[in-house]
């Protein structure tokens, strides 16, 4: 059995460094992205082996399903025929091996910086510490009371991407499919309940094991952009509704700011929460944060910002 | 009886995935989008049955059992209605079946015309 777990290991890590080669370096870009979204799933497996279900989902669901979409979209959107990508010239050869080299390089330090750390991990640490944060789950814990520090900036990286990609242009309806078949209004009728059923399910279980706002986030987006493909969400474009957009957007931010600075009100520190607020608190924290990672994605899709 | 059920769980797995090797060698050797499309729905809803179905006999409970075929269900409905759109849509942007006489311009595309 244990020689079979190796077996699947190495079979798992191999196909890991295989897609990555894939996708970087085959000449056309649809198998480069269809390369990239496998990529992603057999990483979300890689993180089930290390025991890191967490990860995983929202790795499948935002690696594989969300940027998968996007980057798809984006290529229907590129003109036929130019669809060969990676050509070097001969001048940039020195350049790709020099840059290859380097990645090896790299890749080589950081596994020898991983084998030097304290064997053990943080978890006994987290463990101990968790009566301390007022949830029940080490990753919760960590995400949103020992380190809601670094999950802040991830909202705020996150919000700086959905300017960055709004300041490229006018919003891009999605095109109508090629057919007028009911099938797809149909799915997303269908599937509605569910998007919003399972981030519901996925917030509330984040308190006492893997799920969370991310996932929850992930999900809640997959279905707004669903709604987009079908085009059955109009009002995010119209002009009387940009402001409602902003405050959506940034509304999981400037709750996890204001609980920063109530903290710091009430306990002199910035991100130290009260341990009797500490579980509702943080229950809303996440809830605003996967309502914002939601509307994030789906105006990742919008490619631009609309009511202009 | 809970043995059984275990034994009956893998000879389903088993049965699962060799409907899923069924239906990726049809992807990779059958000759246009339709036929690729009818090996990869039919083959492969059919093995994530069979292997939702061991696994739920496999289940701790009754809650996880129903959970595996919910997961079934779900990939039931969203690959029958994405595969009716990319047949659908192949055949609007002027994609032919391939019949029995004339051949596909999709596969025959590299190849010499017969004369």
């Amino acid at each position: 059995m244990r020689l079979l777990a190796w077996g699947f290991d190495l079979l798992l890590a191999a196909g890991l460094l295989w897609l990555a080669w894939q996708a970087l370096f085959t000449p056309r870009r649809f198998s480069a992205v269809v390369n990239f979204m496998a990529f992603y799933l057999l990483m979300a497996l890689v993180w089930v082996r290390l025991d890191a279900p967490d990860i995983a989902l929202a790795e499948a669901a935002i690696g594989a399903g969300v940027t998968g979409a996007l980057l798809l979209t984006a290529l229907g959107r590129l003109p036929a025929g130019t669809s060969t990508g990676a050509d070097p010239r001969r001048w940039q050869r020195p350049l790709q091996i020099l840059a290859m080299a380097g990645a090896a390089m790299a890749a080589l330090w950081l596994a020898w910086a991983a084998y030097q750390l304290p064997r053990p991990g943080l978890a006994a640490e987290v463990t101990a510490a968790l009566d301390a944060t007022g949830v029940s789950h080490g990753v919760t814990a960590v995400l949103l009371n020992l380190r809601a520090f670094d999950t802040f900036l991830e909202i705020v990286i996150m919000l700086a991407a959905v300017v960055l990609v709004w300041s490229l242009g006018p919003p891009l309806r999605a095109f109508a499919p090629a057919t007028a078949l009911p099938g797809l209004p149909a799915l997303s009728h269908l599937l509605h309940p569910l998007f919003l059923l399972v981030p519901a399910y996925l917030l509330w279980r984040g308190t006492h094991a893997p799920g969370g706002a991310f996932p929850a986030g992930a999900v809640m987006g997959a279905g707004g952009v669903l709604l987009l493909l079908t085009d059955a969400a109009p009002w995010i474009y119209l002009r009387r509704h940009r402001l409602l957009l902003h405050l959506l957007l940034s509304s999981g931010m400037a709750l996890f700011l204001a609980v920063a600075l109530g903290g710091m009100l009430m306990t002199g520190t910035f991100f130290a929460i009260p341990l009797h607020l500490a579980p509702t608190l943080i229950m809303a924290v996440e809830v605003a944060t996967g309502l914002s990672i939601a509307l994030m994605l789906m105006a990742f899709y919008l490619l631009g910002e609309p009511g202009q | 009886m809970t043995e059984a059920l275990h034994w009956l769980g893998y000879g389903l797995v088993i049965a699962g995935i060799l409907f899923f090797l069924a239906g990726s060698l049809g992807l990779l050797r059958f000759p246009d989008v339709f036929t690729r499309l009818h090996a990869l729905t039919k083959a492969d809803n059919l093995g994530l049955g069979l292997i939702c179905l061991g696994l739920a006999f496999q289940a701790s409970g009754l809650a996880e059992a129903v959970k595996y075929l919910l997961i079934w269900l779900l990939m039931l409905v969203a690959s029958g209605i994405g595969a009716t759109l990319i047949a659908s849509t192949a055949l609007a942007c002027g994609l032919a079946p391939r019949q029995a006489d004339t051949p596909s311009n999709t596969m025959t595309s590299e190849r010499p015309a017969p004369k």
